[in-house]
C-alpha cells in the first residue's frame, strides 16, 4: 500500500512540489514569527539570577548619585558593584545605523567575565590592575581613558578596525567624542549580543558630565544568589526616603522589563502566525480533495481488487501527511538554520534565536494540516460505492 | 480576438468550493499586507498629528528625542523673550518649556511595569497645542500637586483615574482629570504643572524643549537660522511636525521591514496555492480548451483568459482581505517607542489607500499564480487534447 502512496505522490509531482512548497513557505514563517518571540525570551536570559540591577524608582532614565556606590557595596552579601550607564551616540557618517554604546567602569569586565571573551586586543606595554574574573588582554584598554571595547559584529558592520579613532555624536551627552577601538569581543551568551560599545564611565564622566558622577545604573554581584531578594531589600530600603529613591531588581527581571515594554506585538505576532496556519490549511485541503476527486474511477477499481473502506481512508490520510510533513520539516528547520543568528533591525534585540520547542510545534503543526486537509477527502474516498465510481468513468 | 469575460466569470463561479479556497488563503494574506501597513500608518500618524505646523520646538544641540534634550532656565528666557514668538491675547508669549520625564508605572489588568511620559507644562501649552479636550474631570490648576491623564493610558496603567492618587518620587500628586488629544501622542501622557513637578522630581531649572507658536510660520528659516547661531543658546530649531514625524521613523521602519518580510514569504505562498488551483483548473478543463482553440481562438487569447481568470480569484481574495482587515481599524494598540523609550498607544488605521494597495498586492498573486498555468493551457496540442 505504501507503494501505492509513493507512485500517487508522484503522478502530479508539479502538484505535489507546489503544495510542499506552499507548506514549507508557511512553515517557515509561522517559525521565524516564533522565533521573534523565543528572542524576546532570549533576551530576558542575559540575565543571570546571581545578578541585580539598580536603577533609579522613577524609570531607567533617571539617574542615581555616584555616592550611592559605597553604600550598596557595604550591604552584606555584595560581591561588587559595577556601573553601567547608557550612552545613545550616534556614528555622524550613519545616523539611522544605530547600535548601542554603554559607560562602564573596570570592575564591570570582571562581573560580565563569562559573559564575553576578546578576539582581539592591542597589545599593552605595561602592565595594568585586572579586575577579578576580567580578560588580561584588556590591559591596553585600561590603561587609555579614551579607548572602547567593540563587538565582532559592530567591527564588521562598520567595517572598523582595531587601534582606529571613531567618532561619535553625543545626544544625550553632547559634543564630539573620540574613541580608540583596544579591543573586540566576541558574546560567549547570546544574548549578551555582538553589537556593542563598551568604554569607560570615567571618560563620560569627565568629558560629559563635568565630573558629577550621575549614573545610570548599578550592577550588583553576589556572593550569594539565595540571598537576593534579602539584598533587594536591603539596597532599596536604605534609599527608600532619600532622593532619589532606587529599584533593585534581579538582572533577569530587569530585562524583562524591557521585553514587556514590547506591549502586545507580541500577542499580534502570534495573531499573524494563527492565520498563516489557517490559510496553509485552506491551501492544502483544497489541493488534496482536487487530486482526489480526479481519482474517483481509481478508487472504485481498487476496492473492485478488494482494498477495504479503511485501507483507501489511510492511503488518502497518508498522503496528504507525507506531502505536508515534507513541507512542514523542510520550512521549521530551514527556518532554523537560515533565521538563526540574524540580526534584528531596531538595535535592541539579540540575534534571533528560534528554539526547538518552536520548530516542533511547527512540525506538529505541519502534521495536523495534513490529517485534516486529508480528511474530508478520504472520508469521500471511503465512502465511495463501486458502482458510483466507475460509473462515473468519462 | 478575445475570449469573452463572461466565460472567466463563469468557470469561476462553476467551482465554488475551490475558489473560495483559494480566495481565502489570498484574501488572509492581503489582510495580513493590509494589517502591516495599518499598524504602520497609524503609528504614524498618531506621532504627525501631535505637531502643530504653526508651532516650533527647541532643543538642544544634537539631541535626536525630548528626553536627551535638555534647555536651561536661561535659555528658556531668552527664547521666550524673542520678537518671532506669538503672543497671547492677554499678553504673556505663546511659549511653552517643557518638563518631559519617562516615568515607571505599573501596568493594570497585565504582569509587569511600563514607561510612560510626565510632562511638566506651561500654562500655555494646552492652548498652544490645541485639540486637548478633558472629557472627565478638569484641568490641573498652576502651582497645585495637581495632574491630568490621558484618557487612552487610564485603562492601561494603574492609579490613573479622576481622584486617584499618583505618586512620583516622595510627593503624591491628585489626577483631577483625563483627556483626549485628536489621537496624537499626547494621548500617551501624564502632564501637569512644570513648576511643581521639577521640583518634586529633582529638576530644578532644567527644562527638556520648549515649544513655541510663530508670529509668522513663513518665517521659521530665518527664525532658525538666528536662533541657531544664538551663542548663548547651542540649540536646534525643528518644525513641530517634522519633529513628531520623525520620532516615528525607527520604529515605522521596524515594521516595515517586518511586515515585508512577512508578506513576502507569505505572498510566495499564495502564489504556489493560486497556481495549483490554477492547474488543476485547467487540467479539468483539457478538452473544453481544445474546444476553444477549435472554435477559432488564438494561443494568446487562451493565455489571457485564463490569466484572466486567475486574476479574478485573486481580487475576489482581496476583496476578502479587505473585509477581513477591515475590522482592524481603530483598534488600540501600544508598544513603546524607544525613541522617546515610553510607551505610546495607536490606533490601527486602515484607510481606503492603504485597501487599494491590498488589492492592487492581489491582482499581483493572481497575475504571478496564474502566469505558467495559463501558458501551459495556451501551448496545449489540438489533438491530443481532444483525445483525452
Amino acid at each position: 500500500m505504501l507503494k501505492l502512496v509513493i507512485v500517487n505522490l508522484f503522478r502530479n509531482p508539479l502538484r505535489t512540489f507546489l503544495t510542499m512548497a506552499s507548506v514549507t513557505v508557511a512553515l517557515f514563517l509561522f517559525c521565524a514569527l516564533g522565533g521573534i518571540l523565543d528572542t524576546l525570551q532570549e533576551s530576558i536570559k542575559v540575565g543571570s539570577e546571581s545578578r541585580l540591577v539598580t536603577r533609579n524608582k522613577i524609570s531607567l532614565v533617571q539617574w542615581i548619585p555616584m555616592a550611592y556606590r559605597q553604600r550598596i557595596e557595604a550591604v552584606p552579601g555584595v560581591k561588587r558593584v559595577a556601573i553601567q550607564n547608557w550612552f545613545g551616540a550616534q556614528d555622524p557618517a550613519d545616523t539611522k545605523g544605530f547600535f548601542a554604546q554603554f559607560a562602564v567602569d573596570d570592575p564591570w569586565y570582571g562581573v560580565y567575565g563569562k559573559d564575553y571573551e576578546l578576539v582581539d586586543a592591542t597589545p599593552s606595554s605595561a602592565p595594568a590592575d585586572i579586575p577579578e574574573g576580567a580578560d588580561p588582554r584588556l590591559a591596553s584598554y585600561f590603561q587609555e581613558q579614551t579607548a572602547c571595547v567593540v563587538g565582532q559584529k559592530l567591527m564588521e558592520k562598520k567595517g572598523w578596525k582595531l587601534g582606529q579613532t571613531i567618532n561619535l555624536a553625543g545626544t544625550i551627552y553632547p559634543g564630539t567624542w573620540p574613541f580608540t577601538i583596544r579591543a573586540v569581543y566576541h558574546a560567549k551568551k547570546k544574548s549578551f549580543g555582538d553589537e556593542t560599545m563598551f568604554f569607560h564611565y570615567k571618560y563620560l564622566n569627565e568629558k560629559g558630565m563635568g565630573g558629577f558622577g550621575a549614573v545610570g545604573t548599578y550592577v550588583l554581584e553576589l556572593n550569594d544568589p539565595s540571598q537576593a531578594s534579602a539584598i533587594t531589600h536591603a539596597v532599596d530600603s536604605q534609599f527608600e526616603n532619600a532622593a532619589p529613591a532606587t529599584l533593585t531588581e534581579t538582572e533577569q527581571a530587569f530585562q524583562a522589563g524591557f521585553v514587556s515594554m514590547y506591549g502586545n506585538i507580541p500577542f499580534v505576532l502570534r495573531v499573524i502566525g494563527l492565520a498563516i496556519v489557517f490559510s496553509i490549511l485552506l491551501i492544502a485541503a483544497n489541493t488534496m480533495m482536487t487530486s482526489i476527486r480526479e481519482r474517483t474511477s481509481e478508487f472504485g477499481v481498487l476496492k473492485t481488487l478488494g482494498f477495504t473502506d479503511g485501507a483507501v481512508f489511510r492511503m488518502v490520510v497518508i498522503e496528504a501527511a507525507v506531502i505536508t510533513l515534507g513541507g512542514g520539516l523542510l520550512g521549521s528547520l530551514g527556518a532554523r538554520a537560515l533565521v538563526t543568528g540574524a540580526s534584528v533591525p531596531g538595535g535592541f534585540f539579540p540575534p534571533m534565536s528560534i528554539y526547538w520547542g518552536t520548530v516542533l510545534t511547527g512540525i506538529a503543526i505541519a502534521v495536523v494540516i495534513g490529517a485534516v486537509s486529508g480528511l474530508v477527502p478520504a472520508v469521500q474516498a471511503s465512502r465511495l460505492r463501486i458502482v458510483d465510481a466507475l460509473r462515473r468513468v468519462e | 480576438m478575445a475570449i469573452p469575460f463572461v466565460y472567466n466569470l463563469r468557470s469561476v463561479t462553476n467551482r465554488p468550493v475551490s475558489t473560495a479556497t483559494t480566495a481565502v488563503g489570498i484574501g488572509l494574506t492581503v489582510a495580513i499586507f493590509i494589517g502591516a501597513l495599518a499598524l504602520a500608518a497609524g503609528f504614524r500618524a498618531s506621532l504627525v498629528t501631535t505637531g502643530s505646523p504653526d508651532n516650533a520646538i527647541v532643543l538642544r544641540k544634537g539631541a535626536d528625542s525630548e528626553i536627551s534634550s535638555g534647555v536651561t532656565l536661561e535659555q528658556v528666557n531668552i527664547l521666550k523673550a524673542n520678537p518671532a514668538v506669538a503672543v497671547a491675547p492677554t499678553g504673556p508669549p505663546l511659549a511653552s518649556a517643557e518638563m518631559v520625564i519617562v516615568v515607571n508605572k505599573e501596568r493594570l489588568g497585565q504582569k509587569g511595569s511600563s514607561n510612560v511620559m510626565l510632562r511638566g507644562v506651561d500654562a500655555e501649552a494646552a492652548s498652544l497645542r490645541g485639540g486637548i479636550t478633558l472629557v472627565a474631570g478638569r484641568m490641573f490648576t498652576p502651582g497645585t500637586d495637581e495632574v491630568i491623564v490621558a484618557r487612552r493610558i487610564a485603562g492601561r496603567f494603574a492609579h490613573c483615574n479622576v481622584g486617584d492618587k499618583l505618586r512620583f518620587e516622595q510627593r503624591d500628586f491628585t489626577v483631577v482629570g483625563q483627556f483626549t488629544a485628536k489621537g496624537s501622542a499626547f494621548e500617551s501622557e501624564i502632564w501637569g504643572d512644570a513648576a511643581v513637578l521639577m521640583p518634586a522630581l529633582h529638576r530644578e531649572g532644567y527644562f527638556q524643549t520648549v515649544v513655541f507658536r510663530m508670529k509668522d510660520p513663513a518665517q521659521f528659516d530665518r527664525v532658525k537660522k538666528e536662533l541657531e547661531a544664538d551663542p548663548r543658546l547651542q540649540v536646534q530649531v525643528r518644525r513641530e511636525r517634522a519633529f513628531y514625524a520623525q520620532q516615528s521613523e525607527a520604529f515605522t521602519l521596524l515594521i516595515t521591514v517586518i511586515g515585508t518580510f512577512i508578506t513576502a514569504i507569505m505572498a510566495v505562498g499564495a502564489v504556489f496555492g493560486a497556481a495549483n488551483t490554477m492547474y488543476a483548473t485547467i487540467g479539468a478543463r483539457t478538452r473544453e480548451i481544445a474546444m476553444l482553440s477549435v472554435l477559432g481562438f488564438g494561443s494568446w487569447s487562451i493565455f489571457v483568459s485564463f490569466v484572466v481568470e486567475s486574476v479574478i480569484v485573486a481580487v475576489i481574495g482581496g476583496l476578502v482581505g479587505c473585509v477581513l482587515a477591515l475590522p482592524m481599524n481603530g483598534i488600540t494598540s501600544s508598544t513603546t517607542n524607544f525613541q522617546s523609550f515610553s510607551e505610546m498607544a495607536f490606533q490601527f488605521r486602515v484607510t481606503p489607500q492603504i485597501m487599494g494597495q491590498g488589492l492592487g498586492f492581489a491582482a499581483l498573486l493572481g497575475l504571478v499564480g496564474g502566469f505558467f498555468p495559463a501558458l501551459q493551457a495556451a501551448r496545449q496540442k489540438l489533438t491530443r487534447s481532444l483525445r483525452a
